[in-house]
């Protein structure tokens, strides 16, 4: 295989594992704060997206065509209806049961997200369509021999890096970010210390929210398709890669998401028989790299969450 | 006077009798028909299309004074999913005041609820499933079909593309049996045409990322990119390959020949060929008094690919029901005989599966954001140029 399309499949690959990653954070968010796992996060993440192109349908109707302006009413709506939406869920849903069973969470989240994405199909117009979802980005692209660049997948690489880099910095420089380190560590201890315990798991829902509906906006601007599906696959996926870097540690989320759209590529590019099974290859592997690493590639360090 | 009175009371009652008698006369049976297509999902456009043609077949019916009937259609949503059309299919046979089907756009769905039909003798037409399978794989009496089916489509597909000169293929086909019988018989027809099969990828009907097939595809530089699926999908490959810088031409199937693939690949469009049975609209023998009874009846929706064919199968069940009257057997009875049926499109005649024999296929291409017949197109007159070429 030459250097140009090992480069492609680098850069196809590095693209879904940065989707997969944004949501993996969101999980591991949760998780860090709460010991919760949110199931509704795909369908949040759809959700957003679906609010993103709203904006920019509703850009488009009161003359606004500048594709520049158009982004950024897009990002913003999406972004802050879901970190609302995701500290709502927080309030209403995931606190009231904060004493119940954690399997009882998770069947809440479970078919709260089977509610929004009911919601959609049904109540959003001709909601059980897919959407063509506009490019906002410039196309140019490079071709240099096999290999093809192009610009708005680079801008959406750079995008979600510095989205990464943004959630590694207000976690571990600011003071929200001790203060839910703080609450992750020991509930208790953080309380007696002076942290308001509730406001922090809401602004933890709601920066995880806000970074699915990120990644939700990232798709449709690289695929140029959204349908009120495409949660669903994404937050398993999400789901399982911050299992397999570790759930409540954020880089083990990155890792994960990268490892399992590696996995992806790897399946779809290298194995003999046809491109069919690449999911069953790559979840086969999450499921040997669990039975090896029960607590994940980066585990915590705090071995209460054993 | 005596006599007088005498003789209107019987007259009255007689005028009166004979006022109600005509009143019943005209007052006709209801008879209830069904069709039955995706109407929510990636691939609605045509089963809406497909559903209001079956409705016009339906209203041209009742407003016909000659008919013996009235008629009620019921229909029902598959979203072009197995499971969903299972039990719909169930619920339609259930319902013994139905008389007849028009059912079916998706392959997949249509080979699970044959059976169905088949326990509960309701007698159907499908109206644009093309899995020859449908017809073929079972020897059922109610399953009948007016469209053709994938094996002639992709018999003169593969013949086609060869001449135009290509080569080399790359195939993607989803893993329904939809897909995997546009894969087999066309890799059948091309390898005996003597084109060249690279590779051949089987994706989920779901998949999102086409990315790692088609950079495979990108380094295996085919003259065409086969794609044996339908239109949501289609769309996805179409514009991934574009994001790759990937020059191959692409060829579908008649799954993606609808105007939703249009609107989702926007410019992407041009170019793009595809097959389908049957000729086009205006080119039918009944197309113009089609197109103009679907624009007349007022519908929002376009009747996409496939509409003159469920307007013909409807048509076809609403002449049974007229002939024999509202019975499933007799009607199943009715429709094994059918010999050179006349319908908008064309002539109709079953074979001893059920299967329609008629096998016309025309190739489309995609020129201007219009599907345009070859024939029609500047690709075939030179002025443009397919890519690969």
């Amino acid at each position: 295989m030459d250097m140009g399309l090992l480069g492609q499949f680098i850069v196809n690959g590095m693209m879904l594992g940065m989707m997969y990653a944004l949501v993996a954070v969101g999980f591991t968010l949760f998780f860090g704060v709460l010991d919760v796992i949110k199931f509704s996060h795909g369908d949040v993440l759809m959700v957003g997206t679906f609010a993103g192109f709203s904006t920019y349908l509703g850009l488009g109707a009161i003359g606004i065509d500048n594709a520049f302006v158009q982004l950024i009413g897009v990002l913003v709506v999406a972004i802050g209806s879901m970190a609302i939406l995701g500290a709502i869920i927080a309030r209403y849903l995931v606190l009231p049961l904060k004493s119940a069973p954690p399997l009882n969470t998770l069947l809440v989240t479970l078919m709260l997200g089977t509610v929004l994405r009911e919601a959609i199909r049904l109540f959003y117009p001709d909601g059980s369509n897919p959407k063509r979802f506009p490019s906002l980005l410039p196309t140019d692209s490079w071709t240099i021999g096999s290999f093809n660049l192009r610009a708005d997948s680079v801008i959406l690489l750079v995008g979600g890096l510095l989205v990464i880099v943004g959630v590694h910095v207000l976690i571990n420089r600011t003071r929200l970010g001790m203060a839910i380190r703080a609450v992750a560590q020991d509930e208790e201890t953080a309380k007696c210390m002076g942290i308001n315990f509730k406001m922090i798991v809401l602004l933890t829902f709601g920066l995880g929210s806000a970074v699915a509906a990120f990644a939700g906006v990232m798709n449709g601007l690289y695929y140029n398709e959204i349908n009120f599906g495409m949660g669903l696959l994404l937050g398993v996926i999400g789901f399982s890669a911050a299992i397999i870097g570790g759930l409540g540690n954020i880089y083990g989320a990155i890792l994960g998401g990268f490892i399992f759209a590696a996995l992806q590529t790897l399946g779809a590019v290298a194995l003999p028989f046809a491109s069919a099974y690449k999911d069953v290859f790559a979840f086969a592997v999450v499921i040997a790299l669990i039975a090896w690493r029960p607590t994940g590639l980066i585990a915590e360090k705090t071995s209460e969450r054993v | 006077m005596g006599i007088l009175r005498k003789t209107t009371a019987p007259l009255l009652t007689l005028a009166i009798t004979a006022a109600l008698g005509t009143g019943v006369a005209n007052a006709k049976d209801t008879v209830k028909v069904a069709f039955i297509g995706p109407l929510t999902g990636g691939v609605s456009a045509v089963g809406v299309g497909g559903r209001n043609s079956a409705e016009l077949a339906v209203q041209l019916r009742n407003a016909d004074p000659n008919a013996k009937y009235e008629y009620e259609l019921v229909t029902q949503d598959s979203e072009c999913k197995p499971n969903v059309g299972v039990q719909i299919a169930t619920k339609i046979a259930a319902d013994r005041s139905i008389i007849g089907l028009v059912g079916h756009y998706c392959s997949a769905v249509a080979m699970g609820a044959v059976d169905i039909y088949h326990r509960f003798n309701l007698p159907m037409s499908v109206w644009g499933a093309v899995l020859p399978e449908i017809t073929y794989a079972n020897d059922y009496k109610e399953i009948h079909r007016v469209n053709g089916t994938m094996i002639n489509q992709n018999e003169v597909a593969a013949k086609f593309m060869t001449d135009q000169g290509y080569k080399t293929w790359v195939i993607i086909h989803d893993t329904t049996d939809y897909g995997k019988g546009h894969n087999k018989y066309f890799s059948e027809y091309l390898t005996a045409n003597g084109g060249e099969i690279l590779a051949d990828f089987g994706v989920p009907a779901d998949q999102q990322d086409f990315t790692a097939e088609l950079t495979k595809a990108k380094q295996l530089n085919p003259d065409v990119i086969y794609f044996g699926g339908l239109t949501p999908l289609g769309v996805r490959i179409r514009a991934q390959m574009d994001k790759l810088g990937i020059e191959s031409q692409f060829q579908g199937v008649s799954g993606i020949k609808s105007d939703s693939f249009i609107d989702g690949t926007g410019e992407l469009a041009e170019g793009v060929v595809s097959f389908l049975e049957g000729a086009p609209l205006e080119k039918l023998p009944g197309g113009q008094y089609f197109s103009e009874k679907y624009k007349a009846a007022g519908f929002t929706e376009s009747e996409e690919a496939y509409g003159p064919f469920a307007f013909s199968a409807m048509n076809l069940i609403l002449d049974g029901i007229e002939e024999v009257g509202p019975n499933r057997k007799a009607l199943t009875e009715y429709l094994g005989n059918i010999q050179d049926h006349d319908s908008v499109v064309g002539k109709i005649s079953f074979d001893d599966h059920g299967q329609n024999t008629v096998a016309a296929i025309t190739p489309y291409v995609i020129q201007d954001g219009k599907w345009v017949v070859w024939e029609d197109s500047e690709y075939a007159d030179g002025t443009r140029k397919l890519s690969g070429l």
